[in-house]
């Protein structure tokens, strides 16, 4: 059963140094305050692992608490690129990352082999590509019944699975829809598990396309306000186009960065 | 090198770096840029009624051009699950909320991917890129040696296997020396391989890209060969210009060139109309 608890005391509890963590949601419902909380308990050593990167890990990467990211697409959408990452991996700043790269195909069915209880999943993808020449968790299988050669993806089993939704009830029983990406595999792959939201209600009355995700497959509730911002959360905000443009001056410096984030990690 | 890095990265605003001299057009004189020539062409290829999965950027402005001129029927469909999405305003992100607002439906990711691409149900796939060679094949990935390259771009995405799956693929990208590559630093996404039977033979179910857009003409694979060939120039481009941006020998088609008939001023009207979420 999902325990509620302040995001301080989840992120201490459940994400360790050296963990494999994903930090879930498609564009929409970025677990953003998660995702500073880890920069504030300065972890280290983190497998980071997000279809799309995005700002949240281009900070993440930037104050130092990855050593590997494993991912499908690391840009600043619609904005140019994840300066930060880029950093870390031409220079090691702050420290060394060491990439596993998949395409969307791969990471999306990577997850649900994880959430299946299986150890890979099979798609028709990278064929004639040069990724597999770079992943090695990236194969091929053949068919049992046709022969045919088709790719095969190592399962994600993160240690921690972390993602934001709209609201939980107080059982812990949470509920998000719009844009659901990947969050429901990710929370079903996962070791343990972390639902952000924004607000703790009675009950949670149907919403088309919602995705449920029990009480008894989370490990911890904790109530974040606005905790998606600058992404956004279907009914409640909006995407902040403009702070996303605005990361890419701040971040494309190492001392613009550096202030924003002792601002960021200040008491 | 950063607003070419892949489909989801090229930046939508109205470009304004090429300004075109002016051309006349029924009574008035238009004037427009070569982006719009661009996106106006990429528009006009999308057939009304086609299911089309649509990546960020050019792409997505020309997708949005079509549905609002001769193809109100376009099924437009964005990575993040947005099926059948109609928005008002163009999109910064492939997620953004008003994708979702507008669609028919939306479904996961997993599913965008399993049910509607990898089974042949889409019929264009629309993409871009930073790099592309003379079969057509895509580079979004880095430029330079894979571990060590001289720029790192943002990565597949949906890219591959909407290259592989898709009915047939449809690319835009501004013409530049530096794009059009002999051969690619890092094959992305699969268009015709090295040659005839590439597609066929690696597995991959569709057609592969019919068509290349950019802003100073069209390229198609030849029937036999399957290596991209000039079959169109937009107004006041030469074959020269052509060739100038183009890295590898670039052949004409066979055929006739077809000169691009310039934007009518509803298609730059309505083009110009369309703004970003947020801009």
């Amino acid at each position: 059963m999902a325990e509620i608890k302040t995001l301080t005391d989840a992120v201490a509890e459940l994400v360790h140094d050296g963990d494999s963590v994903a930090l879930e949601g498609f564009t929409h419902l970025i677990p953003f305050a998660a995702g500073h909380e880890i920069i504030r308990q300065r972890k280290k050593n983190l497998t980071l692992i997000r279809m799309t990167p995005d700002l949240i890990y281009d900070r993440m990467i930037g104050a130092g608490c990855a050593s590997k990211l494993v991912f499908s697409w690391g840009g600043n959408p619609g904005v140019g690129s994840l300066h930060r990452m880029r950093d870390a991996l031409s220079h090691s700043w702050p420290v060394p990352l060491e990439i596993e790269e998949h395409s969307h195909a791969g990471m999306a069915n990577r997850y649900v082999a994880g959430a299946s209880g299986l150890p890979f999943g099979v798609l028709r993808g990278y064929a004639g590509t040069d990724l597999p020449a770079h992943t090695t968790t990236i194969s091929t299988v053949t068919c049992p019944f046709t022969g045919e050669q088709l790719a095969a993806v190592a399962a994600l089993n993160p240690d921690v699975s972390i993602v934001h939704a709209q609201r939980a009830d107080r059982a812990g029983n949470v509920q998000l829809w719009g844009i659901t990406g990947v969050q429901k595999e990710a929370v079903l792959a996962a070791k343990r598990s972390l639902v952000t939201v924004e607000e703790i209600v009675d009950s949670l009355d149907p919403v088309p396309g919602a995705v449920l995700l029990p009480s008894w497959v989370v490990d911890a509730v904790a109530v974040a306000p606005g905790g998606a911002k600058p992404s956004y959360a279907h009914g409640y905000y909006e995407r902040d186009n403009a702070a996303y443009r605005a990361w890419d001056a701040v971040s494309r410096d190492r001392e613009t960065f550096s202030a924003w984030l002792e601002e960021l990690v200040a008491p | 090198m950063s607003e070419l890095a892949s489909e989801s990265s090229v930046r939508t605003e109205a470009a304004t770096e090429q300004a075109v001299a002016p051309v006349a057009g029924g009574e008035a004189v238009l004037e427009y840029t070569a982006d719009e020539m661009m996106s106006v062409a990429a528009a006009r290829a999308l057939r009304d009624g086609a299911v089309c999965f649509v990546g960020i950027g050019l792409p997505s402005t020309a997708a949005n051009l079509a549905r609002r001129l001769h193809a109100p029927n376009l099924v437009l469909i964005y990575e993040s699950g947005t099926l059948d999405t109609r928005p008002e305003e163009l999109p910064l992100s492939i997620g953004d909320g008003i994708l979702a607002d507008s669609a028919l439906t939306v479904v996961s990711v997993p599913e965008v991917f399993n049910y509607w691409l990898q089974p042949g149900r889409i019929d264009v796939g629309f993409l871009s890129g930073a790099q592309l060679d003379s079969y057509g094949n895509i580079n979004t990935t880095v430029i330079g040696d894979y571990d060590e390259p001289s720029v790192r771009l943002p990565g597949s995405g949906g890219a591959p296997e909407i290259a592989a799956s898709c009915g047939e693929v449809m690319i835009v990208m501004r013409h530049r020396l530096r794009a059009f590559v002999e051969g690619v630093d890092f094959i992305t996404s699969v268009g015709h391989g090295s040659g005839p039977d590439d597609r066929r033979r690696l597995g991959l179910t569709g057609a592969g890209p019919l068509r290349v857009i950019t802003d100073l003409g069209v390229l198609e694979p030849d029937p036999r060969t399957r290596e991209l060939t000039l079959t169109g120039l937009h107004p006041g481009v030469t074959v020269e210009q052509v060739r100038a941006e183009t890295g590898w020998p670039l052949t004409l088609s066979s055929e006739p060139l077809v000169s691009t008939p310039p934007p009518t001023s509803r298609e730059l009207e309505v083009l110009r109309s369309l703004h970003t979420v947020g801009q």
